[in-house]
């Protein structure tokens, strides 16, 4: 490609960007394919299912399939899905405003050993939360948390990342002589924080927001090494059980389909109502 | 991760604030004004600061602290078993017994082999298809971005869930269609399982690290593919010569996070180890240390096990980002400058 370029021929270049948008078009398939095959399988009954004849929309069944799903176990599903939704809601909502805060602390207060405290909460986006599950699970049984909501839901709310993100966002969202003006009004520096800044900020709590949820709604061997029982089961953990169920009695499979195409679609549906957030993330994260 | 600056904040940039001013002929009230005006500060800076390391402390350094300290001791039952639990003081008989376990070991030979595979593929197909994408030659850019991005949104539990069934013999099209064109393949076999884990991953990861490598091609300035372009050099040598190695900090960032949460790999083989038993309890580190606890329920074992794996991440983490910053070059030195 590289030779045809100085008269810029015109075959080459087609030839190009035909291979480049096969190459592309190809990922997409790669990536795209098995979530489709979610949706179709969702909606076949047991037998299409092990027929694999997918494209047959004779049996349509994906109502059945999600009544079986929340009749299944006395609706124990139900209780899963509000289970997740309270664990990454309530909990990246909790988390994003205490990272947040901290990381605007960190970009407009001055104070001795600053980038010291900094340079621990950088470890701590070095140690992935999957290395603390069983140190946490240890402390927990020694306090007699196990076993608990709280066991899963107090460490899931710590995201050194999201103070990473907060001092970038704040150090690009909140010039400083707002908040010299906010002083000179006479405003108290937490109300200049809650009343100014955090509405400047906004975008960026939706954006650590937005990460937070994807990791807690991702979580799973946090809630595997802490909970036993099953009414405190995030979805991740049920469907788990129920798959190691359906190796015995295949009844499971359609469930555990259909439990999982569900369990994605809080996911999608705030990638794609916050787009431009989780964008500027990334950019904010990664780019130098 | 020397990320904390951020274009058009110097290093003084929050001087001025009244904390640091210069030395003025101050009368003594103003003095003590700016007294309080300071303690206000410092006080609204704990303030926010203080819920943050409340739970660094709390989920943070107190495990970590507790799992060093119980790696040292180990339950012993006197009386045959029958007496009263006691925790005695062990030494490094518990890391002893984790270093010289051929299961542990081969669980970290497994990662390793693992981190081989998938850690270049990764970097270098995501680097790629953002290369592509920043090309200009590609329809519906922004759709194609989502859609490799898709995966993201799957948890990873569901996305091994998926691939499993994809991998099934008599639930999988996959399998069935390559078996019409007379192509047998287990893909959870001895040989083929690891491969088979490893493309989980990449399946669920790959649009994400495309998307961050996307974002820094962005911030490459158009002047210098232009010249490039003008000076007769082809798409090709552009991308080679010039975006890849002013995307170089993202690369090593993504490899970076690759290679440290390769390390923590679980859900994956621990989904695959209700299918085959190829993928046995003790898989990877995580499962190793999952077993230690709950089916052998060893604590100190688990824990040392545990103080391993986290030092292993912590040094290799530090290692390659303290090998970045020295061989980062000019643009490096330059962006650590502004600090």
């Amino acid at each position: 490609m590289s030779a045809a370029a100085p008269p810029r021929g015109a075959r080459p270049r087609l030839l190009g960007r035909t291979a480049v948008n096969a190459v592309v078009g190809l990922s997409v398939l790669y990536t795209l394919l098995p979530v489709v095959w979610l949706v179709l399988a969702a909606a076949k009954n047991r037998d299409a299912l092990f027929r694999s004849d997918l494209l047959s929309l004779g049996d349509f069944s994906l109502a059945d399939n999600l009544s079986a799903l929340f009749a299944m176990e006395e609706g124990i599903y139900g209780r899963w899905y509000v289970n997740s939704l309270l664990y990454a809601v309530v909990g990246a909502a909790l988390g994003s405003m205490v990272s947040v805060a901290c990381g605007y602390a960190f970009d407009k207060y001055r104070f001795r050993g600053k980038e010291k405290l900094f340079g621990l909460v950088l470890a701590g986006v070095m140690v992935p939360p999957t290395v603390l599950a069983l140190p946490l699970y240890l402390m927990a049984s020694k306090v007699g948390v196990v076993n608990t909501f709280w066991s899963v839901f107090i460490p899931v709310l710590f995201n050194p990342f999201g103070v990473y993100l907060g001092r970038v966002f704040s150090q690009g969202y909140v010039p400083d002589e707002v908040l010299e003006a906010a002083r000179v009004d006479g405003a108290g520096e937490l109300t200049s924080y809650f009343r100014v800044a955090l509405r400047m900020l906004g975008p960026g709590v939706v954006t650590v927001f937005l990460f937070q949820l994807t990791a807690i709604w991702n979580n799973f061997f946090l809630p595997m090494v802490m909970l036993s029982d099953h009414s405190l089961f995030p979805v991740s953990l049920g469907l788990y059980v129920w798959n190691s169920a359906a190796v015995v009695t295949p009844d499971y499979y359609p469930v555990v389909v259909t439990g999982s195409l569900l369990a994605v679609l809080p996911l999608i549906a705030a990638f794609v109502l916050l787009q431009r957030y989780w964008k500027s993330g990334l950019t904010a994260g990664s780019v130098k | 991760m020397s990320a904390t600056t951020v274009p058009g904040t110097g290093p003084d940039a929050g001087a001025g604030h009244g904390t640091g001013a210069g030395i003025r002929p101050a009368t003594v009230p103003r003095e003590r004004a700016r007294h309080t005006a300071r303690r206000r500060q410092l006080g609204a800076c704990a303030a926010l600061m203080t819920p943050f390391f409340v739970l660094l402390v709390v989920v943070f350094l107190v495990p970590v602290g507790g799992a060093v300290w119980l790696s040292f001791f180990s339950d012993d039952q006197p009386g045959l078993g029958f007496g009263p639990e006691r925790t005695v003081f062990a030494g490094l008989r518990s890391y002893r017994a984790v270093l010289s376990d051929p299961t542990f070991l081969a669980g970290l030979g497994t990662t390793a082999l693992y981190c081989l595979l998938y850690l270049p593929l990764m970097v270098l197909l995501a680097l790629v298809l953002a290369l592509l994408l920043d090309s200009g030659a590609v329809r519906l850019r922004r759709t194609a971005q989502l859609a490799l991005f898709l995966p993201h949104a799957v948890p990873g539990l569901i996305a091994a869930v998926i691939w499993l069934y994809l991998y099934t013999p008599g639930l999988s099209p996959v399998v069935e269609l390559l078996g019409k064109a007379d192509i047998s393949i287990d893909f959870l076999g001895v040989h083929t399982v690891l491969p088979s884990i490893v493309n989980i991953a990449m399946w669920s990861n790959l649009g994400y690290n495309t998307v961050i490598f996307y974002a820094a091609l962005q911030a490459v300035p158009r002047e210098l593919t232009e010249a490039a372009l003008v000076d007769g050099a082809g798409p090709v040598r552009t991308a080679l010569r010039i975006k890849v190695p002013l995307v170089r900090a993202s690369a090593v960032m993504v490899a970076m996070f690759t290679l440290i949460w390769s390390l923590q790999l679980f859900t994956e083989p621990m989904l695959l180890s209700q299918a085959t038993p190829i993928v046995g309890s003790r898989y990877t580190p995580n499962m190793y240390i999952y077993d230690a606890a709950f089916t052998r329920n060893n604590y100190g074992l688990a824990a040392a096990a545990s103080v391993v794996l986290l030092a292993v991440t912590v040094a290799l983490s530090y290692g390659l980002s303290r090998w970045s910053n020295r061989t980062g070059g000019a643009a490096r030195a330059d962006e650590e400058g502004t600090r």
